[in-house]
């Protein structure tokens, strides 16, 4: 299995990405030039946190012009996987490839610390290492988090089991105290309807080290490795 | 009283770096709008306020202008003329 | 040399004109010795440029060559972009601390972001790859809607600009002190890593090399902004606001992708950051410094706005440019990588035989100086330096004599005011709106007592720290630049890191005062000798004069950037109690002193008495007992005991970390001989907390380094509270108070006062 990491200009987390695929599990990653029109024969890709044209005007809103989106779009059209993560979530919420949007914080202020997160589906590709009511503690680094859907794409989202992740406390309660930008629900990440996207604003490449704090976020890259759902 | 609305403008000053303003007209430009020459970015805001006459709504708003809604480092304001709304005290 | 005519248009050479350029009569003079003529607009517009305090350190230098700045790690020390120190495998690290005072007192967002971005370009023209960025704040107290401004406006302008181009912010300090009021300090320090193979110097070298301008474009941002950072504060400085620069961090990040590109490429030979005084200074400094002359075209560099003229090329201080060396024929391809990254390149200029450094607009000569003349025939001062009878008087109080508060007659009180002063409290809610984690490297984040981060494909870790209490060097500056040094070492030791150099940014008044040149002088003397009792080698740093606002100026503040080095992660520990059980030592000794304390200015609103003393070869003992007991495995924790003394030290072992909170049970009998409140509140130097599960073994080390050390308690559960027993009394307060107390003051200040840009009448006597 191969691992892309696409590269925007303003992309910050894409050497996060690739160590994580490279050094944690141990698997061929190459980084992909948003100029390109390739994807260099990659399994999964991986659109990267960071600040994609430094997130002017809305994030993700010109990254996902980019002429390498149009093969990622492709990509996900064949059913194949992409991990958004961060920026790449915003990215991939204004492709198209998720629902919603990604609004500023309701502290308006940037927030960066670790989290915990209760695991909401534990049979997609990406998260079938994990169970039901696990809770993760993996760092957030963003401005724009709250996620926001129309009320009908969120009782979807919920009815079809598409949440990935929600804030809680260590205790795997939801509530306001946890949800630490404002998202309806307290959603953390989704997976489209197809089920092989996932865009989620938690950093799950930088939780696969005992050495620098969490390994939580290992359990994403070990179900993409496995390759079958349960 | 009426309630007026007073419609403000706020752009990068002259002269005064707009980075996002640069970024969205070179995505513009890669997107084939070649004729762009210059963007600047800034923020539209409307206020209501309730006032004596349309000069008074103007003049408060201005002053709002000054003191918080811009930044005079770096920003310039234009107010639009006022239009009257429903609803003011009276 | 060539006829060098004045431009249309430039206005005539008056002494108003040249007393306008910051210059003085015989300084005029100099530069008409040097030239054999009166000089022209341009020529006027680069020398006071360049001759300012800010670039030409003019007052400092002849005191900071004082510094011991050799070292067996010291790869380049002072005079390049920043300093580089070995740290083993290979592996070197560039840093430097800069500040940006000025522009952040008038404008807060843009002028912290524009600081972050010159100190990042400033390490990665060294090859350098940026992995840490810290921060050393001051402001005045946040009683004040405009000090909450200037606070959360500096805040946010640090981690906007940090995040976006996506290095960690990891560590800093963080201090309110009314005599900061109306004079802010923002110092920024930027870490890089590289191989030793790869460093590069900002040295123009090969005659015919062309010289390009890469990056964005030059439009009229801060012009002089670099003679605005020598003036003092005052009114007139409002009506300059126009000055200040804006950020582009997104810029700025591909100009780091494309600049560590173009230095792996080979085809360039030497590359600086276009910082204060933009491309004169750039210019001249690399001619300087490679003995050859340069000639440069304005005419070519690539501007935002019509009709500059060569006087706003030169001295623009628009942010995000660089200046670069390339090899002969190879321009083409730097070109090329800049393209990639979607920025331009243009030649500008190039290295020539001539000795002189002349700048043309087209075909006409506007500017030329002989050899490196600009920069070597700069003047240099010795003024007076006499200690400040205030300062005198105030070091002199009796602070002992000090009458309690009613409300001291329970420390508990006291313990919970100063865990709320805003000083000492969590400054979580400022770290938390900087990205600390990315590029996974960080094992210690912001809140212990340094950062540490790892250093992938090696076993090793480095540990960052800034540190000064200007309370300390305001009362005696030899003592408090001691204190500087040695408490930022002893905090990246308690991290298990040997400190291996330092950076600093001087931050002091106007220098031609003889009491403030002697609070610099002496600081400077202090910092000598603890960092040569230490042997932390000085790698570089700045100098900030002139931090005065029309009140009075500001605490003389040395920042000291600290870089230790862990040999192995194993070593790695932190600064909060690890396990219920484990036993407290206190390593180091209590002292009757309170001068300067924090206890004092909280509880007192007194800045007096002498600093607490510091005993450099104890200070070293201290640091090599703790690394020997670290590295014996028998440290479960460490915390240097410094803000608040040692009764807030324990409270922060048991409650810092929200996460994973504890009780303690304390006594301290041991020195019931002394007042209760300098046991309990003292700043004593020379101490750390230890929490241990062998505290026999760390009994031994100590004993061995000659170094005092007791067991003073014992890690409880959370529930058990903290409980300390001194002076026959017995203080007890439950560990989520105690952390209610240190976790929300600042959010509470925050979240509910009002913020205001506006400049309220000053009240009060300033020191």
């Amino acid at each position: 299995m191969k691992f892309g990491v696409v590269t925007f200009p303003g992309s910050n987390g894409d050497y996060d990405a690739c160590h994580a695929a490279a050094d944690a599990i141990g698997r061929e990653c190459v980084y992909l030039w948003h100029k390109d029109h390739d994807l260099k024969g990659c399994d999964v890709i991986v659109l990267p946190g960071g600040f994609s044209y430094g997130d002017y005007l809305r994030p993700g809103a010109i990254a996902r012009f980019s002429p390498i989106m149009n093969e990622v779009v492709v990509h996900a059209k064949r059913g194949a996987p992409v991990l958004a993560i961060c920026n790449g979530f915003q990215v991939a919420c204004e492709a198209g490839l998720l629902p919603g949007a990604l609004l500023r914080n309701a502290s308006l202020r940037f927030v960066s610390r670790l989290v915990t997160m209760r695991v909401e589906n534990d049979s997609s590709m990406f998260t079938h290492e994990y169970y039901k009511g696990q809770i993760l503690s993996v760092p957030v680094a963003h401005g724009d988090g709250r996620y926001t859907a129309d009320p009908d794409v969120v009782a979807r989202l919920e009815g079809e089991g598409r949440v990935a992740f929600r804030y809680s406390s260590t205790g795997g309660d939801v509530s306001d105290e946890d949800n630490i930008n404002g998202s309806v629900n307290g959603i953390a990440g989704i997976i489209n309807a197809a089920g092989n996207v996932l865009g989620m604003m938690p950093h799950p490449e930088r939780a696969v080290d005992p050495v620098i704090g969490s390994t939580d976020g290992l359990g994403v890259f070990h179900s993409l490795l496995d390759g079958v759902t349960a | 009283m009426q309630l007026y609305r007073v419609p403000v403008q706020i752009i990068p000053r002259p002269g005064i770096l707009d980075p996002q303003g640069a970024a969205v007209a070179g995505a513009l430009r890669s997107l084939g709008f070649d004729t762009i020459a210059d963007i600047r970015v800034g923020r539209f805001i409307t206020v209501d306020v309730n006032a004596a006459s349309a000069a008074d709504a103007t003049s408060a708003v201005r002053s709002m202008c000054e003191k918080l809604l811009a930044n005079p480092v770096i920003e310039d304001f234009v107010l639009e003329e006022p239009t009257l709304q429903q609803g003011g005290q009276s | 040399m060539s006829e060098v005519l004045p431009r249309p248009g430039d206005p005539e050479i008056t002494a108003a004109l040249v007393r306008e350029h910051g210059l003085t009569e015989s300084e005029f003079e100099r530069i008409c010795n040097m030239l054999g003529r009166t000089p022209t607009f341009t020529e006027l517009g680069i020398v006071s440029a360049l001759w300012n305090e800010h670039c030409s350190y003019k007052h400092s230098r002849n005191t900071l060559r004082t510094l011991p700045t050799e070292g067996a790690a010291v790869i380049q020390g002072p005079g390049e972009n920043a300093g580089v120190v070995a740290i083993g495998d290979g592996v070197a690290i560039a840093f430097k601390i800069e500040s940006h005072n000025h522009p952040s007192a008038i404008e807060p967002y843009q002028g912290a972001a524009t600081g972050v971005g010159g100190i990042l370009r400033d390490v990665f023209t060294m090859g350098a790859r940026p992995i840490a960025m810290l921060n050393s704040l001051r402001f005045g107290s946040l009683d004040s809607a405009r000090n909450r401004y200037l606070f959360a406006g500096v805040v946010k302008g640090i981690g906007d600009y940090g995040n976006s181009v996506g290095v960690p912010t990891v560590a800093g300090e963080i201090v309110f002190d009314s005599a900061y009021d109306g004079n802010p300090l923002v110092n920024a320090m930027c870490v890089g890593m590289l191989r030793e193979d790869e460093l590069i110097r900002a040295k123009a070298e090969g005659v015919g090399n062309p010289i390009l301008c890469v990056g964005a474009r030059t439009g009229r941002d801060g012009i002089h902004g670099a003679s605005f950072a020598s003036e003092d504060l005052s009114e007139a400085s409002e009506a300059k606001r126009p000055r200040v620069q804006v950020g582009d961090p997104f810029t700025e990040k591909l100009l780091l992708e494309a600049s560590l590109e173009l230095i792996r490429s080979g085809h360039i030979v030497a590359i600086q950051d276009m910082g204060a005084a933009g491309l004169t200074s750039s210019s001249a400094e690399m001619a300087a410094r490679g003995d050859v002359g340069v000639t440069i075209d304005t005419s070519r560099v690539p501007v935002r706005e019509a009709g500059m003229t060569p006087y706003e090329i030169l001295l623009s201080e628009s942010q995000e440019r660089m200046l670069v060396v390339a090899l002969e024929g190879h321009e083409q391809q730097v070109r090329e990588i800049l393209f990639k990254w979607d920025l331009t390149a243009e030649v500008i200029g190039k290295v020539i035989q001539e000795p002189v450094y002349r700048v043309t607009e087209g075909d006409r000569i506007v500017a030329e100086f002989p050899g490196s003349a600009l920069v070597t025939e700069c003047p240099r001062y010795d003024v007076p330096a006499e200690e400040g009878r205030e300062a005198i008087a105030r070091r002199s109080i009796d602070v002992a004599a000090t009458k309690e508060l009613a409300a001291e007659s329970d420390p508990t009180w006291t313990l919970l005011q100063l865990l709320a002063a805003p000083t000492i409290a969590s400054k979580r809610w400022a770290y938390q709106q900087y990205d600390s984690t990315v590029r996974t490297n960080t094992v210690i984040g912001p809140g212990g007592d340094a950062a540490v981060l790892r250093v992938r494909g090696t076993d090793r870790a480095i540990a960052l720290k800034t540190d000064c209490n200007g309370r300390y060097v305001t009362l005696d500056p030899r003592v408090g630049g001691r204190i500087a040094v040695v408490e930022s070492a002893r905090n990246v030791a308690c991290t298990g890191a040997r400190p291996l150099a330092i950076t600093n940014c001087l931050n002091f008044g106007n220098p031609t005062r003889p009491e403030i040149f002697f609070q610099f002088k002496e600081a400077v003397a202090g910092i000598r000798e603890a960092c040569i009792a230490l042997d932390t080698p000085v790698t570089g740093g700045n100098v900030s004069f002139y931090n005065e606002s029309p009140t009075g100026s500001v605490h003389p503040t040395p920042v000291i950037g600290m870089l230790g080095v862990i040999d192995s992660l194993e070593h790695i520990t932190r600064s909060t109690f690890r396990n219920a059980g484990d036993v407290i030592v206190l390593l180091g000794d209590c002292t009757d002193e309170i001068g300067g304390s924090e206890y004092l200015a909280t509880i007192h609103g007194a800045i007096g008495g002498a600093p607490p003393a510091c005993d450099l070869d104890h200070e070293r003992d201290l640091i090599a007992t703790l690394l020997e007991a670290i590295r014996a495995g028998v440290v479960a924790s460490a915390h240097d005991c410094s803000d608040g003394g040692l009764a807030i030290a324990v409270a922060e072992c048991i409650m810092a970390d929200p996460g994973k909170m504890f009780g303690a049970d304390i006594d301290l009998g041991a020195w019931d001989s002394l007042s209760l409140r300098a046991v309990l509140f003292g700043e004593a130097q020379g101490r750390v907390v230890i929490s241990s599960g062998e505290a026999d073994r760390v009994l031994e080390i100590a004993a061995r380094n000659g170094v005092p050390a007791r067991v003073i308690g014992t890690v409880t559960e959370l529930a058990e509270g903290l409980t300390i027993r001194a002076g026959g009394r017995v203080l007890k307060i439950g560990t989520e108070q105690a952390a209610a107390a240190y976790h929300e003051a600042i959010p509470r200040i925050m979240d509910a006062a009002p913020q205001s840009a506006a400049i309220e009448e000053t009240e009060g006597v300033k020191v």
